[in-house]
C-alpha cells in the first residue's frame, strides 16, 4: 500500500432504488465509501447484496436514487457524452458474465480497436496499431494471430474474459472494477485470470475494486475489504483487519462459509 | 449471418412460404413479357365472358376446312344444346299435356324431339305455370330448331353491284379448322369481368400493384416503427413519453377508421395507388413501435451495450451496432408481416370503394370491388372474384408461413 493515500474515488450516501410501491427494492442504502489511489478493494457480499448495482453507479451506468460520487477529490460530472467518455477513459469494468459481455456481431479485432481509438490512437498507423494488439493479447497469453476475424462467442469463458484484461491493458484506466470475473469461468481458468489481473495491476499502477462473493479469495487479493450486506457496507478496513478479526455476525457467516481461510493460499484451489 | 441464412432455409415452412412468395413475383414479372396486351384495355363488348379460349368465327370461315368423321359429334353437338335439365323440363310439360309419362323415355333423343314437336304449343296453357317458365319453354324450343338435321349450312356473301346475296360456301356438319390455322384466337383462361377486361391479365397487373402497395406501406410503418421503437426505447425518459403518448394515441383509434377517415378526406381524385400505400404505411406503424421499444428495452441494459458506452461510443452508434443487429430478425418478421397486413388494407379499404382511383390501376381490392359493385358472387361469375380471392389468401399465407418459420429459427422454444 502506498504510503501517501491519495483518495481516488469516494461517494456518500449512495442510494439506488429500483422500483417503487409494494415492488420497491433498495438496492444500495446510504453507502459512504473511499477508495485510495493504487490499492485493491475487495467488496464482498452475498449475491443479491447490491454489489453489481453499486458498481454500475461506480461507472456512471447507473444513475444514482441519491448520493454523490467523488473522483480524485471533485465531484464527478458526466452530464453530456463527451464528459462521459473522458470519465470512461479512467475507470473501466470486467463484467461477471464473459459469454453476454460481448456484443456477438463485432469481431475481437474491433474490440481491441476501439480501446486504441478511445486513447487517441485513431491516427495511428495499422502496424502499429497491430503491434499493441499483439502486445495486449501476449500479456494475456492469447495468440493475437488466432483471434483476428473472429467472433468473441468463438472463444471459452475464460479467454474471453482474459481479452478484457487485454482491454484494460490497451485503456490503461486509473480505475479498474472488477465484478465478479471468474464467477461463471472454469475453476482451472480462474487462478491464471487473478493472476493476470494482478500482473496488469502491477504494469500500469491502477486501483482495483474487486467485488465478489467469495471472501476467501478477497482475503488473499485485497488491501482493503468493504463488507455488504443488503445494500448497506457493514464493515470495513484492511484485509487483516476485516477478516481476521471480524466484527459482524455477517462478516463472520460470510467467513465460515470458506474453510481454509487461515491456511496458505493454494492458487490451484481457487 | 450465413450461418442464420441457412438455418432459415432449412426451415420447411419459411422454405415453402418462400417459394410461393417467388413464383407469384416471378409470374407478375414475366406474364407482362410475354402477354403485352394492356391491362386495363376493354375488349368484350359486354360483360363476364366465361373463361375459354375464343375463336374469331369469321376467320375460321375463311380457314382451310378439313373433314372428320368423329363418332360422337352429332351426339356432342345436341347434348350442348339439350341438357339433362331440359329434357326433364321438357318431359314435365309433356305429361302436363297429356302424354302418358311411361312413353317418355328422356334418353331417347330422337324419341323426345319427335314427341315435342307434335305436341308443343305456346299457346296451350298449362295450370299453375308461371310466366318465367311459359318463357323457358319457349327459349327452349327455338333453340331445338334444326337441331337433328345434318344438312350443310350455306354461307352467303352480299354482292356489292347488286345487293343480293350470293352463296360464298358450305359449311357441313362433319368441316373442322385447325385453330392454329385460325388468324384471331383469344385465349382468356380467366374470361373477363365487368367491364369487359380480360381477368387474367388484369389480375397479374392487380397482384403487381398491390404486392408493390404492400411493400411500400411496410417499409413505410416498419422504417417509422422501427426508428421511433429504438428512440423511445433506448434514450428513454422525455424522448420515450412523447412516442409512448404518440404512440398510445394511435393505438386508441382503431387503425382501419384512420384509414378510412383519412382516405375519405385525400378525395377520390388524389388516390393513386402510391398515395393509399403512404397513407397506409402511416398508420400501421404503432405495432412495430411497440414491439421494437419492448424488445429495445430488454437489450439495453445488457453487458454488451454497457462495454460499448465504455469504449466511448455514441449513442447512434449504440444503436445501430449494439441493438440493431440483435432485434435485426424481429425486424424481418415485422416487415414482412406489416406488408401482408398492407397488402389485406388496401383490399379492404378498396371493397369499401375508398381505393386508389380506378382509372389508372387495378388492384387486388379494387377487383374485388369491382365484382361486388357488379354482382358477380350473385350472378355466379366466379372468375371475375375467385382467383383475386385466392391470389389474396396465398400473398398473405405465403409471408405468414414465412413468418412462422422465421419465428421457430429465432426463437428455438417454438421448435416442435
Ligand atoms: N434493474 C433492476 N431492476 C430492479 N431490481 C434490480 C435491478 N438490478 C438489481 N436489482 C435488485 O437489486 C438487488 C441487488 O442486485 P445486484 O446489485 O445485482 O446484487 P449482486 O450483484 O450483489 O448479486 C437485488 O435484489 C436485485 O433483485
Ligand atoms: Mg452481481
Amino acid at each position: 500500500m502506498p504510503a501517501e493515500r491519495k483518495v481516488c474515488l469516494s461517494g456518500s450516501g449512495l442510494t439506488k432504488v429500483f422500483g417503487f410501491g409494494r415492488r420497491k427494492t433498495v438496492a444500495v442504502d446510504h453507502v459512504d465509501f473511499s477508495f485510495y489511489e493504487g490499492e485493491l478493494v475487495s467488496i464482498v457480499g452475498e449475491s443479491g447484496s447490491g454489489k453489481t448495482t453499486f458498481a454500475k453507479m461506480l461507472l456512471g451506468l447507473l444513475k444514482p436514487t441519491e448520493g454523490e460520487i467523488y473522483f480524485q477529490g471533485k465531484k464527478r460530472d458526466i452530464s453530456t457524452q463527451k464528459k462521459r467518455k473522458e470519465y470512461w477513459k479512467n475507470i473501466q469494468a470486467i463484467f461477471q458474465d464473459p459469454y453476454s459481455s460481448y456484443n456477438i456481431f463485432r469481431k475481437i479485432d474491433t474490440v481491441l480497436l476501439d480501446c486504441i481509438h478511445m486513447r487517441g490512437g485513431r491516427g495511428l498507423p495499422r502496424a502499429k496499431k497491430l503491434e499493441m494488439m499483439e502486445e495486449a493479447c501476449s500479456f494475456v497469453n492469447l495468440k493475437f494471430e488466432e483471434l483476428t476475424n473472429k467472433y468473441p462467442f468463438e472463444l471459452s469463458g475464460g479467454q474471453m474474459q482474459r481479452l478484457m484484461i487485454a482491454r484494460v491493458f490497451l485503456l490503461k484506466p486509473k480505475i479498474l472494477l472488477a465484478d465478479e470475473p471468474t464467477s461463471m469461468i472454469d475453476a482451472c481458468s480462474r487462478a491464471t485470470i487473478l493472476d493476470e489481473l494482478m500482473q496488469l495491476r502491477d504494469e500500469i499502477g491502477m486501483t482495483i475494486i474487486f467485488i465478489t462473493h467469495d471472501i476467501g479469495l478477497a482475503y488473499y487479493v485485497s488491501d482493503t475489504v468493504y463488507i455488504m450486506e443488503r445494500g448497506r457496507f457493514v464493515e470495513h478496513g484492511s484485509a487483516d483487519e476485516v477478516i481476521l478479526r471480524p466484527k459482524g455476525a455477517y462478516t463472520r457467516r460470510l467467513i465460515s462459509d470458506v474453510p481454509k481461510i487461515y491456511e496458505e493460499w493454494d492458487l490451484s484451489t481457487v | 449471418m450465413r450461418h442464420t441464412i441457412q438455418q432459415v432455409f432449412r426451415s420447411g415452412k419459411f422454405v415453402v412460404g418462400f417459394f410461393i412468395l417467388v413464383a407469384m413475383l416471378l409470374i407478375v414479372i414475366v406474364y407482362p413479357l410475354i402477354v403485352t396486351y394492356p391491362p386495363l384495355q376493354i375488349i368484350s363488348q359486354g360483360t363476364f365472358f366465361p373463361p375459354g379460349i375464343y375463336v374469331n368465327v369469321y376467320d375460321s370461315i375463311g380457314s382451310t376446312r378439313y373433314t372428320l368423321n368423329l363418332e360422337n359429334a352429332a351426339a356432342n353437338r345436341i347434348a350442348s344444346k339439350l341438357s339433362n335439365n331440359d329434357r326433364h323440363a321438357m318431359k314435365d310439360w309433356l305429361v302436363a299435356a297429356g302424354i302418358p309419362e311411361n312413353e317418355i323415355d328422356i334418353n331417347d333423343t330422337e324419341q323426345l324431339l319427335g314427341l315435342w314437336k307434335g305436341n308443343y304449343d305456346p299457346r296451350v296453357n298449362i295450370a299453375g305455370m308461371t310466366n318465367a317458365q311459359r318463357n323457358y319453354y319457349i327459349r327452349l324450343n327455338n333453340s331445338l330448331q334444326g337441331l337433328l338435321s345434318t344438312e350443310a349450312v350455306i354461307i352467303a356473301a352480299r354482292n356489292a353491284d347488286i345487293g343480293a346475296l350470293q352463296e360464298a360456301g358450305v359449311i357441313n356438319p362433319s368441316d373442322y379448322v385447325n385453330v392454329n390455322q385460325v388468324p384471331n384466337v383469344r385465349v382468356l383462361p380467366l374470361g373477363t369481368n365487368s367491364f369487359g377486361r380480360d381477368v387474367l391479365t388484369e389480375l397479374v397487373k392487380a397482384t403487381a400493384v398491390s404486392l408493390q402497395i404492400g411493400f411500400v406501406a411496410g417499409t413505410i410503418a416498419t422504417l417509422i416503427g422501427l426508428t421511433l421503437g429504438l428512440l423511445a426505447g433506448y434514450i428513454g425518459g422525455l424522448v420515450d413519453d412523447i412516442i409512448m403518448f404518440f404512440t398510445n394515441l394511435f393505438t386508441v383509434i382503431p387503425t382501419i377508421v384512420l384509414l378510412i377517415l383519412i382516405s375519405f378526406s385525400i378525395g377520390q381524385e388524389k388516390r393513386g395507388a402510391f398515395t393509399i400505400a403512404v397513407v397506409i404505411g402511416f398508420t400501421s406503424w404503432v405495432w412495430t413501435a411497440r414491439a421494437v421499444r419492448a424488445q429495445v428495452i430488454s437489450l439495453r441494459n445488457r453487458d454488451h451495450v454497457n462495454l460499448s458506452k465504455l469504449s466511448g461510443h455514441s449513442v447512434a452508434h449504440i444503436i445501430l451496432t449494439d441493438i440493431l443487429p440483435y432485434i435485426a430478425s424481429y425486424v424481418v418478421m415485422a416487415l414482412i408481416l406489416q406488408i401482408s397486413t398492407a397488402i389485406l388494407a388496401e383490399a379492404g379499404l378498396s371493397i369499401l370503394g375508398l381505393g386508389p382511383k380506378t382509372t389508372e390501376v387495378p388492384t387486388l381490392g379494387l377487383m374485388l370491388n369491382w365484382a361486388l359493385i357488379y354482382q358477380a358472387p350473385i350472378l355466379g361469375k366466379w372468375w371475375a372474384y375467385l382467383p383475386v380471392i385466392l391470389t389474396i389468401v396465398l400473398v398473405t399465407f405465403s409471408m405468414n408461413l414465412m413468418n412462422t418459420g422465421l419465428d421457430q429459427v429465432f426463437n428455438p422454444t417454438l421448435r416442435e
